[in-house]
């Protein structure tokens, strides 16, 4: 999971920074010279469709068979009874609608679904900003802004589990870093329960996931910001337009697309969290960290109903899946403009 | 743990495609291979056998090891041994069950093997031979489903009360008998970084292990949670928590945590298991401890502890001759002798009355330990395959009671309801 996240990350990099530098004459030279091309092809005939697809076939395949396949087997598994002896029996009768009902009656649903909402808002903003706020404060040149620059992704660098198990010390209770360093600067007088009170543990988690995506939005929000030109902001200077003025009418518009992609990546990424709330409270304690994706985890792996689990994915799968129509709308609308 | 991928989900079908069908083949080639790979481990030679476990630790594997291959070379067998980290057990077990290749030895955690057994994976163990005449009843129990033996447990485990004696000597205190005493005691050797007890309220099954012992020797019964016995228990546990007499990260703490603060002298007292016994004399020489049987609600009262431990099973592979020998090699693996000799190892206590009565007397240090699970009971007795949901609904209305305050007797009803 962990990998898999961090890859696409990488993706979303890649795709991004290109998009934002790239001048707007090179993109309509490229779509007047498409339509000369596909005549051509067609000419050709039998044997060039052939090629064609010979070429894409090694991704669709990779495709059908690590995407599609796991996708629909989830989605049929979502309507049939599959549990721990359908392992051994091979039997799991089709039961309709009723994994969905009783997943979605539990009361346990609507808490995580709540907390999936919170956890997710949190995260976001409070990534969004410290990001955006480094990412302006690393765009002055100082000495030793690059070294600063790149140990700001070590947390990016550090296996989720690592991760969360470091921070289970510092949110000890009794002798955690955190309650300790709190007490000795006269900030608390009582150790909290981070991760042992119902109160603040979906607290402490959005606090660890917001370390944990920093450097993701601030890579991606550095590089939108260096495809900003120097001169805009010579001649706001000239106009009057120095700092939160600049901010405001400079920086912000042009910064707009870079925004978007980051805020909807942070949403689909975010949502579906997993190893780290396990690592962390394992979504305890009394359920006060469940999400949709640890309840669904919990139901498939530790109560081995496979079936509601899957029901309960397939619930998280349509949600991401709807902001990742939005976030390819916006790619779409971003390019155009770009 | 991190993967949330459907074990399901495996590339068993290839989507029709119209592709060339040499191309296809040779982009398949590989992933047959592979798939051939994984699942043709288990050759056709009836003598040679496929054990699956989750002894990983020396302290665990080297005895299992040696046990096996001396009954092994006595019956002219061989066999293979694989070690599973102990938390992927039961997904291999599914995943092997799904390609049928089930081993021909099969250790599981007890409370899983109900479950197991009901879904046909197991072979009835009568039938060669094998009978739990002379063990403790309560541990012959461990292996049964429905009157029928499907697993035996050479050595047993259960838990009881560690306690740091210097620490309870400097208080003037002995060893609490009753949760009255223990109260009292808990809040004596309480401050200066130090708890008066630990214990493991985790949301997870070690969570309702620990908590099984305070319930049913309140009378409490898994068959019905909204009794006052019960939500008593839970209670007991809930005043310990605001005495402050525990820390409330107990409700994070697996069993293992818990000893660690009483390794490092942050806990007086440790609701614990005799696995335990090995590292305190390796990581804290020098930490002085005893052990008594766990406290109950008033003097005179009986300590029931839950039976811990992991039984053997013989899987039912479909390969007659190869059960048969799988039987032979856990019929001599789990003889009087080995019982002994495994539970002086991994200090355990045997399953065969007799033998736990001969194991006492050489190990006075795990007497307390005998005395305990003479008494204990099998988690899964009443309920079978139905334990799981239950011990669920009992960690959950324990970790509302221990975090948010919930009334014990509202959260126990809500959890009667969650099963009913």
């Amino acid at each position: 999971m962990t990998s898999t996240s961090t890859a696409s990350s990488a993706d979303g990099l890649t795709a991004v920074g290109p998009r934002g530098n790239r001048p707007a004459p090179r993109a309509s030279t490229a779509d007047g010279a498409s339509p000369a091309r596909p005549g051509r092809r067609r000419r050709r005939g039998g044997e060039g469709f052939l090629v064609r697809y010979a070429f894409i076939a090694p991704a669709v395949l990779y495709l059908l068979l690590f995407y599609g396949y796991p996708i629909v087997k989830n989605v049929v598994m979502s309507f049939q009874a599959y549990d721990f002896s359908t392992f051994f029996n091979g039997s799991a009768p089709f039961v309709g609608l009723d994994n969905y009902a009783t997943a979605l009656s539990n009361p346990i649903f609507l808490k995580a679904l709540a907390n999936t909402g919170l956890f997710t808002v949190g995260s976001i903003i409070g990534q969004f900003v410290i990001g955006l706020g480094l990412s302006l404060y690393f765009r002055k040149h100082f000495p030793l802004s690059g070294v600063l620059r790149s140990l700001l992704l070590l947390p990016w660098l550090l296996p989720m589990i690592v991760s969360a198990a470091v921070w289970r010390w510092i949110l000890e209770q009794d002798s955690g870093v955190l309650n300790r360093f709190l007490e000795s600067i006269g900030l608390i007088s009582a150790p909290i329960g981070w991760l042992t009170s119902s109160d603040t543990a979906l607290v402490a988690v959005i606090m660890v996931n917001i370390w944990l995506g920093i450097p993701f939005n601030v890579a991606l929000l550095y590089s939108g910001l260096q495809a900003i030109p120097e001169e805009l902001y010579e001649a706001g200077q000239l106009d009057g337009a120095t700092g939160w003025k600049s901010f405001r009418h400079i920086t912000l518009p042009l910064l707009r697309p870079v925004v978007s992609v980051v805020l909807l990546l942070g949403v689909i990424y975010t949502i579906k969290v997993l190893d780290l709330i396990i690592g962390l409270t394992g979504g305890g304690p009394a359920n006060a960290t469940q999400t949709l994706a640890t309840r669904s985890y919990e139901l498939s792996f530790l109560e081995f109903d496979f079936g509601q689990g899957a029901a309960l994915s397939n619930v998280l799968i349509l949600i991401a899946l709807l902001f990742s129509v939005v976030y390819l709308r916006a790619n779409a609308r971003a390019a155009k403009n770009g | 743990m991190t993967s949330i991928a459907k074990p399901g989900a495996r590339p068993e079908r290839i989507p029709p495609l119209r592709l060339p069908r040499r191309a296809l083949g040779a982009l398949l080639a590989p992933a047959a291979l592979g798939l051939a790979g994984c699942g043709s481990s288990s050759s056709s030679d009836p003598t040679s056998l496929r054990i699956v476990d989750y002894y990983n630790t020396p302290a665990d594997d080297v005895v299992i090891e040696e046990t096996f291959t001396k009954s092994a070379k006595d019956l002219g067998l061989t066999y293979s041994r694989e070690k599973v980290p102990g938390d992927q057990l039961i997904p291999k077990v599914l995943q092997m069950g799904s390609s049928k290749t089930l081993p021909d030895i099969l250790m599981l955690d007890n409370p899983d093997l109900p479950q197991l057994a009901a879904s046909g994976a197991l072979a009835p163990l009568e039938q060669y031979g094998f009978s739990t005449a002379g063990f403790t009843p309560s541990i012959a129990d461990l292996g049964m489903l429905d009157g029928t033996l499907y697993a035996i447990a050479p050595t047993v485990n259960t838990i009881a009360l560690f306690f740091n004696v210097p620490m309870l000597e400097k208080a003037g205190i002995d060893p609490p008998t009753t949760w009255e005493e223990t109260r009292e005691a808990a809040r004596a050797l309480t401050g200066d970084g130090t708890y008066g007890i630990a214990f493991s309220a985790i949301a997870t099954y070690e969570g309702t292990f620990q908590f099984m012992p305070f319930m049913w020797s309140n009378g409490g019964d898994e068959k019905d949670l909204a009794t006052p016995e019960v939500a008593g228990a839970a209670e007991f546990w809930s005043q310990l928590l605001q005495d402050g007499s525990a820390s409330r990260s107990v409700v994070n703490w697996g069993q293992g945590d818990a000893m660690d603060q009483f390794k490092a002298g942050k806990a007086a007292m440790v609701v614990n298991g005799p696995w335990n016994i090995a590292g305190l004399a390796a990581d804290t020489p020098d930490l002085e401890w005893d052990v008594v049987t766990l406290p109950v609600p008033r003097s005179g009262a009986e300590s029931i502890a839950p039976l811990g431990g992991e039984v053997w099973t013989v899987p039912a592979t479909g390969d007659e001759e190869k059960q048969r020998n799988a039987a032979k090699l856990l019929r001599a693996f789990v003889a009087p002798e080995n019982q002994l000799r495994m539970g002086t190892a991994r200090s355990t206590i045997p399953g065969h009355a007799a033998t736990a009565e001969q194991f006492a007397s050489e190990h006075p240090d795990l007497a307390t330990f005998v005395e305990q699970v003479s008494t204990a009971r099998a988690r899964t007795g009443e309920l079978g395959p139905e334990w799981p949901r239950t011990a669920k609904a009992i960690y959950t209305a324990n970790q509302e009671v221990l975090v948010d305050d919930t009334d014990p007797a509202k959260a126990f009803d809500e959890a009667a309801r969650t099963v009913s």
